[in-house]
């Protein structure tokens, strides 16, 4: 049996100010899977339960929105989401040089995490800054103009700040529950 | 003793009235774009009203920055003359590949287009207004977020604003990582909680659009143009351009260039101008292979097809568009094509919403052909298999993501056959084929 889950008091308040800007409470279902996601660090079978209820929809409607979208996170993702561009002016500007340095730091394949929960690799499309490509995304922070000696550093470091920051509340468990 | 600079000095060829050429201001801060000027226009298009308002931005010949080129004054004035409540909503979902402008306005200058947004929500009396932000654009929610609380804070935004009489609420809405949301009637479909999957038209969104009410869908950079628009008189923005095409265009070139940016030229600027006066030229100043002229659904054109005006009619005569006018270059001896049709057609199959067959299955046909190529099975025939598939797609689908992952493909197909051919041959040699026949054509 999973443990039952309940937002805090403050994503109550920001879903009760959310319910006000539209005129069906399913409109604010994104907004509050993202509050969601960012309470729990993913949306795991209860935490959808939980929305639903909160929003009085159907599960089945928080599920399908919560599986249509690639940033609405149906499994666990490490510490660190590095998320490199792999897209035509990211490839043009080395981005395939940046996914191979990052494989084979992490030991990863794109779409991967690391057992010890601190690393999540992925490569995505696009990020609409390809006038400094190449570009990735740590988490929410850009990196642009990218350089495969400043990438290698940056891993480094972010690797020391995982020895000390740990894996993401719950890695264990939610690895465990996961697979079950 | 040197003293810093504070202005940019912008290419004589570019025309700014967009873009800021002021460094060391931050105009995310309320303060500083009031001292600039910003929110004067507010109080212009009270004096004018909003029959005022619709004439000047219908003379202004302002088309919609999105990619689509739609007449604004005439998509406001497609509002029904009834009583149900309207949506302003603002598509700031920049995706397509090879994009990078609507971020310029979200993260450093987003009074430009929360101004737009108050004076087109005033015209066309909208309510509230939605600001459907890229969820990876984590900055520009920020901005953005932090840039309507300052209004609401100021009394811009809420009751009465200004002492107007007019109410407005602006929301920003964010998207998760579904490029189709671009699309204003998936976009539309997002922000009623949804998965994004475009809807039929007719109705129009202007009838039914978002929870069921009329709704205007505009770009982020139309709405920024707008308070300029006032400034200047519809007129006179019109005539920055060229017929048909008024104003200016923010352009943005990447890829293998000297100088790579987001730039502001007059409408009908020459593409190989832009390209060389403000890219700078090709990176070593080697050959163009080919081009992407306004995102990666836009068909490529070879290097004898940009001497081209960059509007929204000047790139009919090559057989593509201007898009989103933010062209990625890539050089000959740089560049390898086949990867490149790979890449594009992943984000097309990845980024289908699935409910079209021609769409979510043709994709994946042009994504496996690739692919197939990629290691080293490809054969001639397979290049005509791709411009078969891409046909099929055309104009049998719901919305233009079909024609948008078809058309960049049938125009590698057609235009680059001779790289294509040369491609299949070295991945064949590189995966040990050589000796033997190419395989089998794949069963169809
Ligand atoms: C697949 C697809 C993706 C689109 N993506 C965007 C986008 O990211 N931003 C945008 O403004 N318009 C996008 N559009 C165009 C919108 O559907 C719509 O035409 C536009 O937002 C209207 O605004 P405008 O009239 O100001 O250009 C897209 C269209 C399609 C078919
Ligand atoms: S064309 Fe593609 S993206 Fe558009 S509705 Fe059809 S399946 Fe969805
Ligand atoms: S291709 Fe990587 S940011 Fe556009």
């Amino acid at each position: 049996m999973s443990e039952p889950v309940a937002f805090s008091a403050a994503t109550n308040t920001k879903i009760a100010e959310l319910l006000g800007r539209y005129p069906r409470k399913q409109g604010a279902l994104i907004p509050t899977l993202y509050l969601a996601q960012d309470e729990f660090g993913w949306l795991k079978p209860e935490v959808m339960q939980l929305v639903a209820d909160k929003l009085e929809l159907p599960l089945a409607s928080v599920l399908a929105t919560a599986m249509f979208y690639t940033m609405l996170y149906k499994k666990p993702v490490g510490r660190f989401h590095v998320q490199i561009c792999t897209n035509v002016s990211c490839y043009l500007l080395g981005s395939d040089e940046l996914m191979a340095i990052a494989q084979q730091a992490l030991g990863l394949a794109p779409g991967e995490s690391t057992p010890d929960g601190l690393f999540t690799l992925e490569a995505v499309q696009c990020l609409c800054a390809c006038d400094r490509a190449p570009t990735l995304q740590i988490n929410k922070d850009d990196y642009f103009k990218v350089t495969p000696a400043k990438f290698k550093e940056l891993l480094a470091q972010l690797k020391t700040d995982g020895v000390k920051l740990g894996p993401p509340v719950g890695w264990l468990a939610d690895q465990h529950h996961a697979h079950a | 003793m040197s003293t810093k600079p504070t202005a940019y000095t912008p290419h004589p060829m570019e025309k700014r009235v967009l873009l800021r050429d002021h460094l060391g201001v931050d105009f995310t801060q309320l303060e500083n774009y009031l001292s600039h000027g910003g929110f004067k226009m507010w109080q212009k298009a009270m004096e004018l009203g909003r029959d005022g308002v619709l004439a000047e931005v219908k003379a202004s010949g302002l088309r919609g920055r999105g990619g689509a080129g739609f007449p604004t004054g005439m998509k406001w004035s497609f509002l029904p003359k009834d009583e149900r409540p309207r949506y302003l909503v603002v598509n700031a979902d920049e995706g397509e590949p090879g994009t990078f402008k609507d971020r310029y306005f979200l993260e450093l200058d987003p009074f430009r287009q929360l101004e737009g947004i108050l004076i087109a929500a005033y015209t066309i009396n909208a309510h509230v207004s939605y600001i459907y932000i890229r969820g990876e654009y984590w900055k520009s929610k920020a901005v953005t977020e932090d840039a309507i609380a300052q209004l609401y804070k100021a009394g811009w935004l809420g009751k009465n604003i200004q002492g107007s009489g007019f109410d407005l609420d602006v929301y920003m809405q964010t998207g998760a990582g579904a490029y189709i949301c671009g699309e204003e009637t998936a976009l539309i479909e997002s922000i009623e909680g949804k998965p994004g999957m475009p809807r039929l038209k007719p109705p129009f969104p202007a009838n039914i659009g978002v929870f069921g009410m009329p709704t205007i869908v505009n770009n982020t950079e139309t709405l920024a143009a707008v308070p300029v628009i006032l400034e200047m008189g519809g007129e006179t923005w019109a005539n920055l351009g060229t017929p048909k095409n008024g104003g200016t265009k923010l352009v943005g070139v990447a890829g293998h260039v000297k100088t790579p940016g987001l730039f502001e030229v007059p409408m009908g600027a020459s593409m190989r101008d832009v390209i060389f006066n403000l890219g700078g030229g090709i990176t070593d100043d080697r050959e163009i292979l080919a081009i992407i002229p306004g995102g990666s659904s836009c068909p490529f054109l070879t290097k004898d097809e940009i001497d081209v005006a960059m509007d929204f009619d000047g790139l009919k005569p090559v057989g593509s568009m201007l898009g989103t006018a933010c062209i990625t270059v890539m050089a000959e001896g740089l560049t390898d094509l086949l990867t490149v049709m790979q890449r594009v057609t992943a984000f097309y199959q990845h980024e289908s919403c699935g409910q079209c067959t021609p769409c979510r299955q043709g994709t994946g046909w042009l994504k496996a052909i690739a692919d197939k190529m990629d290691e080293g099975l490809g054969e001639d025939e397979h290049i005509d298999l791709l411009i078969s598939a891409c046909n099929q797609i055309e104009g049998n689908t719901i919305c233009a993501h079909g024609e948008a992952a078809a058309w960049p493909i049938r125009s590698i197909a057609k235009k680059f056959r001779p790289q294509l051919e040369a491609a299949i041959r070295q991945r064949a040699t590189a995966h040990g084929y050589v000796a033997k026949p190419l395989a089998a054509h794949p069963a169809a």
